[in-house]
Protein backbone atom coordinates (compact mmCIF):
# COMPACT_ATOMS: atom_id res chain seq x y z
CA UNK A 1 0.00 0.00 0.00
CA UNK A 2 1.19 3.39 -0.45
CA UNK A 3 -0.55 6.38 0.89
CA UNK A 4 -1.23 9.00 -1.49
CA UNK A 5 0.45 12.07 -0.21
CA UNK A 6 3.55 10.11 0.58
CA UNK A 7 6.07 12.17 -0.95
CA UNK A 8 8.73 9.36 -1.37
CA UNK A 9 8.35 6.02 0.21
CA UNK A 10 9.96 6.20 3.78
CA UNK A 11 9.98 9.86 3.45
CA UNK A 12 7.92 11.29 6.53
CA UNK A 13 4.49 11.82 5.75
CA UNK A 14 2.49 14.76 6.04
CA UNK A 15 1.00 14.47 9.60
CA UNK A 16 -2.69 14.57 9.39
CA UNK A 17 -4.78 16.56 11.83
CA UNK A 18 -5.43 14.36 15.49
CA UNK A 19 -2.25 12.45 14.48
CA UNK A 20 1.26 12.56 16.51
CA UNK A 21 3.58 11.27 14.37
CA UNK A 22 4.38 11.21 10.39
CA UNK A 23 4.94 7.52 10.82
CA UNK A 24 3.00 4.82 8.68
CA UNK A 25 1.82 2.77 12.00
CA UNK A 26 -0.20 5.56 12.75
CA UNK A 27 -1.87 6.15 9.76
CA UNK A 28 -2.73 2.95 9.44
CA UNK A 29 -4.18 2.07 12.87
CA UNK A 30 -6.06 5.31 12.74
CA UNK A 31 -7.84 4.34 9.49
CA UNK A 32 -9.05 0.95 11.48
CA UNK A 33 -6.83 -1.38 9.13
CA UNK A 34 -5.79 -4.46 11.25
CA UNK A 35 -2.04 -3.47 11.71
CA UNK A 36 0.92 -6.14 11.75
CA UNK A 37 4.24 -5.65 13.59
CA UNK A 38 6.61 -7.70 13.94
CA UNK A 39 9.96 -7.85 16.17
CA UNK A 40 13.06 -8.43 14.26
CA UNK A 41 15.96 -9.52 17.01
CA UNK A 42 19.26 -7.16 16.49
CA UNK A 43 22.07 -8.59 15.73
CA UNK A 44 25.27 -9.92 17.91
CA UNK A 45 27.41 -8.10 14.77
CA UNK A 46 28.41 -4.68 13.93
CA UNK A 47 27.45 -5.55 10.28
CA UNK A 48 24.23 -3.08 8.52
CA UNK A 49 23.59 -6.09 6.30
CA UNK A 50 22.57 -8.28 8.96
CA UNK A 51 20.07 -6.30 10.14
CA UNK A 52 18.55 -4.91 6.58
CA UNK A 53 18.87 -9.17 6.44
CA UNK A 54 16.71 -9.57 9.10
CA UNK A 55 13.90 -6.70 8.09
CA UNK A 56 13.95 -8.30 4.34
CA UNK A 57 12.31 -11.49 5.82
CA UNK A 58 9.05 -9.17 6.72
CA UNK A 59 9.10 -7.53 3.48
CA UNK A 60 5.35 -6.85 2.31
CA UNK A 61 4.02 -7.98 5.32
CA UNK A 62 4.27 -5.29 8.38
CA UNK A 63 3.40 -2.34 9.41
CA UNK A 64 5.87 -1.67 11.56
CA UNK A 65 9.29 -3.92 12.43
CA UNK A 66 9.88 -3.62 16.26
CA UNK A 67 13.55 -3.70 17.55
CA UNK A 68 14.22 -4.70 20.36
CA UNK A 69 16.07 -2.84 23.43
CA UNK A 70 18.44 -5.68 25.01
CA UNK A 71 15.86 -8.16 25.07
CA UNK A 72 15.96 -10.97 28.03
CA UNK A 73 18.69 -8.84 29.80
CA UNK A 74 20.93 -10.03 26.71
CA UNK A 75 23.55 -7.76 25.10
CA UNK A 76 22.54 -7.25 21.41
CA UNK A 77 22.80 -3.99 18.75
CA UNK A 78 20.95 -1.14 19.83
CA UNK A 79 17.80 -0.62 18.98
CA UNK A 80 18.90 3.21 17.96
CA UNK A 81 20.93 1.69 15.65
CA UNK A 82 19.01 -0.86 14.28
CA UNK A 83 15.96 1.90 14.05
CA UNK A 84 18.56 4.64 12.38
CA UNK A 85 19.57 1.63 9.70
CA UNK A 86 15.96 1.00 9.17
CA UNK A 87 14.84 4.34 8.24
CA UNK A 88 17.91 5.31 5.90
CA UNK A 89 16.08 2.63 3.76
CA UNK A 90 12.71 3.53 4.65
CA UNK A 91 11.73 1.10 6.88
CA UNK A 92 8.50 1.99 9.73
CA UNK A 93 10.32 1.25 12.88
CA UNK A 94 8.92 1.04 16.52
CA UNK A 95 12.20 1.51 18.73
CA UNK A 96 12.15 0.04 22.02
CA UNK A 97 13.02 1.65 24.38
CA UNK A 98 13.60 0.06 28.14
CA UNK A 99 14.49 1.42 31.88
CA UNK A 100 16.95 -1.63 32.57
CA UNK A 101 20.62 0.15 31.31
CA UNK A 102 19.75 3.48 30.89
CA UNK A 103 18.75 6.42 33.17
CA UNK A 104 16.51 9.81 32.00
CA UNK A 105 19.30 11.54 30.74
CA UNK A 106 20.72 8.84 28.53
CA UNK A 107 16.62 7.95 27.44
CA UNK A 108 15.69 11.56 26.55
CA UNK A 109 18.80 11.76 24.43
CA UNK A 110 17.91 8.73 22.84
CA UNK A 111 13.95 9.57 21.95
CA UNK A 112 15.53 13.17 20.14
CA UNK A 113 17.85 10.93 18.47
CA UNK A 114 15.94 8.16 17.06
CA UNK A 115 12.95 11.24 16.10
CA UNK A 116 15.99 13.30 14.39
CA UNK A 117 17.03 9.80 12.22
CA UNK A 118 12.99 9.07 11.26
CA UNK A 119 11.74 6.65 14.00
CA UNK A 120 8.07 7.44 14.55
CA UNK A 121 6.92 5.10 17.00
CA UNK A 122 8.56 4.12 20.43
CA UNK A 123 7.49 1.29 22.96
CA UNK A 124 8.31 1.74 26.40
CA UNK A 125 9.21 -0.76 28.69
CA UNK A 126 10.38 -1.95 31.89
CA UNK A 127 12.73 -4.20 30.91
CA UNK A 128 13.47 -7.37 32.38
CA UNK A 129 15.96 -8.09 34.79
CA UNK A 130 19.68 -8.40 34.55
CA UNK A 131 19.59 -11.85 35.89
CA UNK A 132 17.43 -13.03 32.71
CA UNK A 133 20.34 -11.93 30.68
CA UNK A 134 23.93 -12.92 29.87
CA UNK A 135 25.50 -10.35 32.03
CA UNK A 136 23.82 -10.74 35.06
CA UNK A 137 26.74 -9.14 36.83
CA UNK A 138 25.64 -5.81 35.35
CA UNK A 139 24.27 -2.36 37.04
CA UNK A 140 20.23 -2.70 36.98
CA UNK A 141 18.89 0.73 36.54
CA UNK A 142 15.68 1.53 36.81
CA UNK A 143 16.02 4.94 37.41
CA UNK A 144 12.70 5.26 35.71
CA UNK A 145 10.02 2.91 35.47
CA UNK A 146 7.87 2.18 32.59
CA UNK A 147 5.22 4.48 33.14
CA UNK A 148 7.15 7.04 34.30
CA UNK A 149 9.15 6.67 30.97
CA UNK A 150 5.85 7.47 28.87
CA UNK A 151 4.96 10.36 30.66
CA UNK A 152 8.72 11.32 30.23
CA UNK A 153 7.82 10.74 26.03
CA UNK A 154 5.13 12.49 25.82
CA UNK A 155 6.55 16.03 28.22
CA UNK A 156 9.45 15.73 25.20
CA UNK A 157 6.55 15.32 23.18
CA UNK A 158 3.86 17.87 24.21
CA UNK A 159 5.42 20.08 25.93
CA UNK A 160 8.47 20.42 23.96
CA UNK A 161 10.74 20.51 27.10
CA UNK A 162 12.99 18.00 29.02
CA UNK A 163 12.06 16.50 32.79
CA UNK A 164 14.18 19.09 33.93
CA UNK A 165 12.01 21.85 32.23
CA UNK A 166 14.31 23.05 30.01
CA UNK A 167 13.03 23.40 26.30
CA UNK A 168 13.38 21.61 23.53
CA UNK A 169 13.30 23.38 19.96
CA UNK A 170 12.22 20.46 17.87
CA UNK A 171 10.04 18.15 19.59
CA UNK A 172 10.06 14.23 18.49
CA UNK A 173 6.60 13.65 16.98
CA UNK A 174 6.44 9.91 17.58
CA UNK A 175 3.32 7.65 18.68
CA UNK A 176 4.16 6.28 22.37
CA UNK A 177 3.29 2.50 22.75
CA UNK A 178 4.16 0.24 26.00
CA UNK A 179 3.58 -3.13 26.54
CA UNK A 180 0.87 -5.14 29.04
CA UNK A 181 0.62 -8.64 30.04
CA UNK A 182 -2.82 -9.96 30.21
CA UNK A 183 -1.91 -12.96 31.25
CA UNK A 184 0.19 -12.28 34.23
CA UNK A 185 -0.87 -12.22 37.86
CA UNK A 186 -2.64 -10.16 39.47
CA UNK A 187 -4.34 -10.86 36.07
CA UNK A 188 -7.41 -9.10 37.97
CA UNK A 189 -6.10 -5.84 37.79
CA UNK A 190 -3.91 -5.90 34.31
CA UNK A 191 -6.79 -3.43 32.78
CA UNK A 192 -6.33 -1.18 35.29
CA UNK A 193 -2.81 -1.01 34.88
CA UNK A 194 -3.15 -0.45 31.40
CA UNK A 195 -6.10 2.42 32.09
CA UNK A 196 -2.44 3.86 33.76
CA UNK A 197 -0.46 3.82 30.92
CA UNK A 198 -2.60 5.06 29.11
CA UNK A 199 -3.39 7.65 31.45
CA UNK A 200 0.80 8.02 31.23
CA UNK A 201 0.91 8.39 27.46
CA UNK A 202 0.57 5.14 25.76
CA UNK A 203 -1.64 5.19 22.32
CA UNK A 204 -0.87 1.75 21.55
CA UNK A 205 -0.12 -1.26 23.35
CA UNK A 206 1.58 -4.76 22.71
CA UNK A 207 0.74 -7.50 24.67
CA UNK A 208 2.55 -10.19 25.48
CA UNK A 209 2.21 -13.74 23.74
CA UNK A 210 -1.52 -14.81 23.64
CA UNK A 211 -1.83 -18.32 23.39
CA UNK A 212 -5.46 -18.14 25.70
CA UNK A 213 -7.83 -16.10 23.73
CA UNK A 214 -10.51 -16.39 26.29
CA UNK A 215 -8.13 -15.03 28.77
CA UNK A 216 -7.63 -12.00 26.65
CA UNK A 217 -11.58 -11.49 25.95
CA UNK A 218 -12.34 -10.97 29.52
CA UNK A 219 -8.74 -8.76 29.33
CA UNK A 220 -10.25 -6.69 26.81
CA UNK A 221 -13.63 -6.63 28.25
CA UNK A 222 -12.70 -5.23 31.11
CA UNK A 223 -10.45 -3.14 29.12
CA UNK A 224 -14.07 -1.71 27.42
CA UNK A 225 -15.29 -1.28 30.91
CA UNK A 226 -13.18 1.37 32.01
CA UNK A 227 -13.51 2.78 28.59
CA UNK A 228 -10.69 2.64 26.98
CA UNK A 229 -11.36 0.99 23.75
CA UNK A 230 -11.37 4.40 22.26
CA UNK A 231 -8.00 5.94 23.45
CA UNK A 232 -5.57 3.02 22.68
CA UNK A 233 -4.66 0.73 19.65
CA UNK A 234 -4.08 -2.43 21.20
CA UNK A 235 -1.95 -4.98 19.34
CA UNK A 236 -1.71 -8.55 20.46
CA UNK A 237 1.54 -10.75 20.59
CA UNK A 238 1.52 -13.84 18.52
CA UNK A 239 4.11 -16.47 17.38
CA UNK A 240 4.87 -20.14 16.91
CA UNK A 241 6.24 -22.84 18.52
CA UNK A 242 8.82 -24.75 16.77
CA UNK A 243 7.79 -27.95 19.15
CA UNK A 244 5.74 -28.83 21.98
CA UNK A 245 8.94 -29.20 23.73
CA UNK A 246 9.60 -26.08 22.85
CA UNK A 247 6.46 -24.49 24.17
CA UNK A 248 7.11 -26.24 27.31
CA UNK A 249 10.45 -24.95 27.95
CA UNK A 250 9.09 -21.34 27.07
CA UNK A 251 6.19 -22.15 30.10
CA UNK A 252 8.19 -22.74 32.57
CA UNK A 253 11.65 -20.99 32.02
CA UNK A 254 10.12 -17.25 30.64
CA UNK A 255 8.28 -15.54 33.16
CA UNK A 256 5.09 -13.96 32.50
CA UNK A 257 4.53 -16.13 29.06
CA UNK A 258 1.35 -18.35 29.84
CA UNK A 259 0.85 -21.42 28.19
CA UNK A 260 -2.30 -23.67 28.53
CA UNK A 261 -1.89 -27.36 28.94
CA UNK A 262 -4.50 -27.81 25.73
CA UNK A 263 -2.03 -25.85 23.31
CA UNK A 264 0.67 -27.70 24.33
CA UNK A 265 -1.23 -31.22 23.75
CA UNK A 266 -2.49 -29.94 20.37
CA UNK A 267 1.43 -29.13 19.48
CA UNK A 268 2.01 -33.26 21.47
CA UNK A 269 -0.40 -34.75 19.15
CA UNK A 270 0.92 -33.65 15.88
CA UNK A 271 2.90 -35.50 13.60
CA UNK A 272 5.19 -31.87 12.45
CA UNK A 273 5.00 -30.11 15.33
CA UNK A 274 6.65 -27.13 13.68
CA UNK A 275 3.49 -27.05 11.36
CA UNK A 276 1.31 -27.55 13.73
CA UNK A 277 2.63 -24.61 15.73
CA UNK A 278 2.44 -22.33 12.60
CA UNK A 279 -1.17 -23.25 12.43
CA UNK A 280 -1.43 -22.82 15.43
CA UNK A 281 -0.20 -19.34 15.53
CA UNK A 282 -2.72 -18.95 12.51
CA UNK A 283 -5.76 -20.03 14.51
CA UNK A 284 -5.00 -17.29 16.78
CA UNK A 285 -4.08 -15.09 14.80
CA UNK A 286 -7.76 -15.15 13.07
CA UNK A 287 -9.77 -15.55 16.21
CA UNK A 288 -7.72 -12.63 17.97
CA UNK A 289 -8.93 -10.51 15.11
CA UNK A 290 -12.20 -10.74 16.30
CA UNK A 291 -12.53 -9.40 19.36
CA UNK A 292 -13.54 -5.96 19.73
CA UNK A 293 -11.08 -3.46 20.36
CA UNK A 294 -8.17 -5.49 18.94
CA UNK A 295 -5.90 -3.53 16.33
CA UNK A 296 -3.44 -5.75 15.30
CA UNK A 297 -1.26 -8.41 16.05
CA UNK A 298 2.18 -8.02 16.73
CA UNK A 299 4.75 -11.19 15.29
CA UNK A 300 7.50 -11.96 17.90
CA UNK A 301 8.53 -15.28 16.07
CA UNK A 302 11.96 -15.39 17.40
CA UNK A 303 14.23 -17.64 15.16
CA UNK A 304 11.68 -18.74 13.12
CA UNK A 305 11.14 -14.89 11.38
CA UNK A 306 10.85 -16.54 8.15
CA UNK A 307 7.31 -17.87 9.17
CA UNK A 308 5.73 -14.55 9.92
CA UNK A 309 5.04 -14.37 6.26
CA UNK A 310 3.32 -17.43 5.75
CA UNK A 311 1.52 -17.17 9.33
CA UNK A 312 0.15 -13.61 7.88
CA UNK A 313 -1.23 -14.55 4.41
CA UNK A 314 -2.85 -17.93 5.45
CA UNK A 315 -4.56 -16.19 8.61
CA UNK A 316 -5.48 -13.69 5.70
CA UNK A 317 -5.62 -10.05 7.99
CA UNK A 318 -4.22 -8.39 5.19
CA UNK A 319 -7.17 -8.79 3.03
CA UNK A 320 -4.73 -8.09 0.16
CA UNK A 321 -3.18 -4.90 1.66
CA UNK A 322 0.43 -4.76 0.83
CA UNK A 323 2.26 -2.65 3.72
CA UNK A 324 5.09 -1.06 1.77
CA UNK A 325 8.93 -2.23 1.98
CA UNK A 326 12.05 -0.80 0.28
CA UNK A 327 11.86 -3.36 -2.95
CA UNK A 328 8.48 -2.86 -3.94
CA UNK A 329 8.78 0.67 -5.81
CA UNK A 330 12.23 1.83 -7.10
CA UNK A 331 14.85 1.17 -5.06
CA UNK A 332 15.22 4.91 -3.14
CA UNK A 333 17.95 7.07 -4.53
CA UNK A 334 20.89 6.96 -1.59
CA UNK A 335 22.06 10.55 -2.16
CA UNK A 336 18.73 11.61 -0.94
CA UNK A 337 19.21 14.68 1.86
CA UNK A 338 17.10 14.72 5.17
CA UNK A 339 14.02 17.44 4.04
CA UNK B 1 12.10 -7.94 57.36
CA UNK B 2 10.21 -10.04 55.12
CA UNK B 3 7.54 -11.34 57.46
CA UNK B 4 7.00 -8.25 59.14
CA UNK B 5 6.24 -6.87 55.77
CA UNK B 6 3.58 -9.52 54.81
CA UNK B 7 2.30 -8.73 57.97
CA UNK B 8 2.04 -4.74 57.07
CA UNK B 9 0.31 -5.66 54.06
CA UNK B 10 -2.42 -8.10 55.71
CA UNK B 11 -2.95 -4.68 58.88
CA UNK B 12 -2.77 -1.77 56.24
CA UNK B 13 -5.87 -0.41 57.16
CA UNK B 14 -4.83 0.24 60.74
CA UNK B 15 -1.13 1.11 59.42
CA UNK B 16 -2.38 3.79 57.31
CA UNK B 17 -5.00 4.95 59.90
CA UNK B 18 -2.13 5.04 62.66
CA UNK B 19 0.22 6.97 59.68
CA UNK B 20 -2.75 9.77 59.27
CA UNK B 21 -2.86 10.43 62.71
CA UNK B 22 0.99 9.98 63.59
CA UNK B 23 1.01 12.64 60.43
CA UNK B 24 -1.12 14.61 62.03
CA UNK B 25 0.39 15.36 64.71
CA UNK B 26 3.85 16.03 62.89
CA UNK B 27 2.40 18.92 61.42
CA UNK B 28 0.99 20.40 64.58
CA UNK B 29 4.65 20.55 65.90
CA UNK B 30 5.89 22.04 62.76
CA UNK B 31 6.87 24.81 64.90
CA UNK B 32 8.78 23.35 67.04
CA UNK B 33 10.42 21.74 64.05
CA UNK B 34 11.09 25.37 62.95
CA UNK B 35 12.29 26.02 65.71
CA UNK B 36 14.96 23.55 66.19
CA UNK B 37 15.45 23.34 62.22
CA UNK B 38 14.71 21.23 59.39
CA UNK B 39 18.53 20.85 58.78
CA UNK B 40 19.45 19.81 62.61
CA UNK B 41 16.46 17.22 62.66
CA UNK B 42 17.29 15.34 59.33
CA UNK B 43 19.64 13.12 60.37
CA UNK B 44 18.26 11.88 63.84
CA UNK B 45 14.46 11.95 62.38
CA UNK B 46 15.83 10.01 59.34
CA UNK B 47 17.16 7.59 61.79
CA UNK B 48 13.84 6.62 63.85
CA UNK B 49 12.32 6.85 59.89
CA UNK B 50 14.53 4.26 58.76
CA UNK B 51 14.43 2.07 61.84
CA UNK B 52 11.11 2.28 62.47
CA UNK B 53 9.45 1.84 58.64
CA UNK B 54 12.78 -0.66 57.55
CA UNK B 55 11.45 -3.03 60.29
CA UNK B 56 7.76 -2.85 59.03
CA UNK B 57 8.37 -2.18 55.36
CA UNK B 58 11.68 -3.47 54.91
CA UNK B 59 11.75 0.67 53.90
CA UNK B 60 14.28 1.69 51.28
CA UNK B 61 14.56 5.32 52.33
CA UNK B 62 13.40 6.90 48.97
CA UNK B 63 12.38 9.71 50.81
CA UNK B 64 9.25 9.81 48.44
CA UNK B 65 6.91 7.57 50.37
CA UNK B 66 3.95 6.70 48.84
CA UNK B 67 2.92 3.73 51.24
CA UNK B 68 -0.60 5.03 51.44
CA UNK B 69 -0.98 4.02 47.70
CA UNK B 70 0.49 1.06 47.99
CA UNK B 71 -1.83 -1.12 50.48
CA UNK B 72 1.96 -0.45 52.41
CA UNK B 73 3.62 -2.37 50.26
CA UNK B 74 6.82 -0.72 49.47
CA UNK B 75 7.46 -0.68 45.75
CA UNK B 76 11.09 0.16 46.17
CA UNK B 77 11.15 -3.52 47.55
CA UNK B 78 10.78 -4.39 43.68
CA UNK B 79 13.75 -5.16 41.93
CA UNK B 80 13.08 -3.21 38.96
CA UNK B 81 12.00 -0.29 41.67
CA UNK B 82 8.77 0.10 39.93
CA UNK B 83 6.24 2.31 41.60
CA UNK B 84 3.19 2.61 38.99
CA UNK B 85 2.15 -1.42 38.94
CA UNK B 86 3.75 -4.82 38.39
CA UNK B 87 5.68 -5.70 35.65
CA UNK B 88 4.93 -8.49 33.05
CA UNK B 89 6.84 -11.01 34.22
CA UNK B 90 5.09 -11.93 37.43
CA UNK B 91 5.10 -15.50 37.71
CA UNK B 92 2.03 -18.03 37.76
CA UNK B 93 1.74 -18.29 41.45
CA UNK B 94 2.18 -14.83 41.67
CA UNK B 95 6.11 -14.88 42.98
CA UNK B 96 8.86 -11.90 41.48
CA UNK B 97 10.27 -12.57 38.43
CA UNK B 98 13.92 -12.00 39.81
CA UNK B 99 13.22 -13.20 43.07
CA UNK B 100 10.99 -16.00 42.80
CA UNK B 101 10.60 -17.18 46.63
CA UNK B 102 9.68 -13.70 47.26
CA UNK B 103 5.74 -12.50 46.71
CA UNK B 104 5.40 -9.55 43.96
CA UNK B 105 5.65 -6.45 45.90
CA UNK B 106 2.38 -5.12 43.65
CA UNK B 107 0.41 -8.38 43.92
CA UNK B 108 0.63 -7.15 47.70
CA UNK B 109 0.12 -3.83 46.95
CA UNK B 110 -3.61 -4.35 45.28
CA UNK B 111 -3.93 -6.52 48.01
CA UNK B 112 -3.17 -3.60 50.84
CA UNK B 113 -4.56 -0.88 48.85
CA UNK B 114 -8.07 -2.38 48.89
CA UNK B 115 -8.06 -2.48 52.34
CA UNK B 116 -7.21 0.93 52.71
CA UNK B 117 -10.33 3.44 52.58
CA UNK B 118 -9.78 4.97 49.17
CA UNK B 119 -6.75 3.02 48.25
CA UNK B 120 -7.62 1.26 45.24
CA UNK B 121 -8.10 5.03 43.97
CA UNK B 122 -4.97 5.83 44.97
CA UNK B 123 -3.31 3.18 43.82
CA UNK B 124 -4.35 4.38 40.41
CA UNK B 125 -2.79 7.43 40.33
CA UNK B 126 0.02 7.57 37.86
CA UNK B 127 3.10 8.19 40.19
CA UNK B 128 5.94 10.25 38.48
CA UNK B 129 9.42 9.51 38.46
CA UNK B 130 11.19 9.40 41.43
CA UNK B 131 13.99 12.48 42.86
CA UNK B 132 16.94 10.43 43.56
CA UNK B 133 18.30 13.66 45.37
CA UNK B 134 15.60 12.54 48.16
CA UNK B 135 17.16 9.09 49.27
CA UNK B 136 18.04 8.60 52.35
CA UNK B 137 16.40 11.81 53.59
CA UNK B 138 13.23 11.50 55.94
CA UNK B 139 9.96 11.17 54.22
CA UNK B 140 8.04 12.98 57.10
CA UNK B 141 10.22 16.16 57.79
CA UNK B 142 9.16 16.49 53.97
CA UNK B 143 5.67 16.27 54.29
CA UNK B 144 5.20 18.26 57.10
CA UNK B 145 7.45 21.18 55.65
CA UNK B 146 5.13 20.47 52.44
CA UNK B 147 1.92 20.87 54.36
CA UNK B 148 2.93 23.55 56.17
CA UNK B 149 4.76 25.42 53.30
CA UNK B 150 8.35 25.45 55.12
CA UNK B 151 11.04 25.91 52.62
CA UNK B 152 13.91 22.78 52.43
CA UNK B 153 17.16 23.00 53.93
Amino acid sequence: MRFEDEPVPGYPLPILPGHTSPGRLERVLRAGQFAITAELAPPDSADPEEVYKRAHIFDGYVDAINATDGSGANCHMSSLAVCALLTRIGYAPVMQISCRDKNRIAIQGDILGGAAMGVCNILCLTGDGVQAGDHPQALPVFDLDSMSLLETARTLRDEHRFLSGRKITFAPRVLIGAAENPFAQPVAWRATRLAKKVAAGAQFIQTQYCYDVPMLREFMKHVEDLGLLERVFVLVGVGPFKSAKAAEWIGAHVPGVHIPPAVIARLKGAQDQALEGRRLCIDLVQEIRTIRGVHGVHLMAYRQEESVAEIIDRSGVLAGRVPWHPARDTPPNTNRIAS
Amino acid sequence: MYTARLWSVRHARGLNAFYRAFEGVLVKLSPLFRAIGYQRLERPVAFVERNVKGLLFDCRMCGQCILSATGMSCPMNCPKNLRNGPCGGVRANGNCEVKPEMKCVWRLAVEGSARIPGGSEAIREVQHAVDRRLSGHSSWLRVVRERTGAKAP
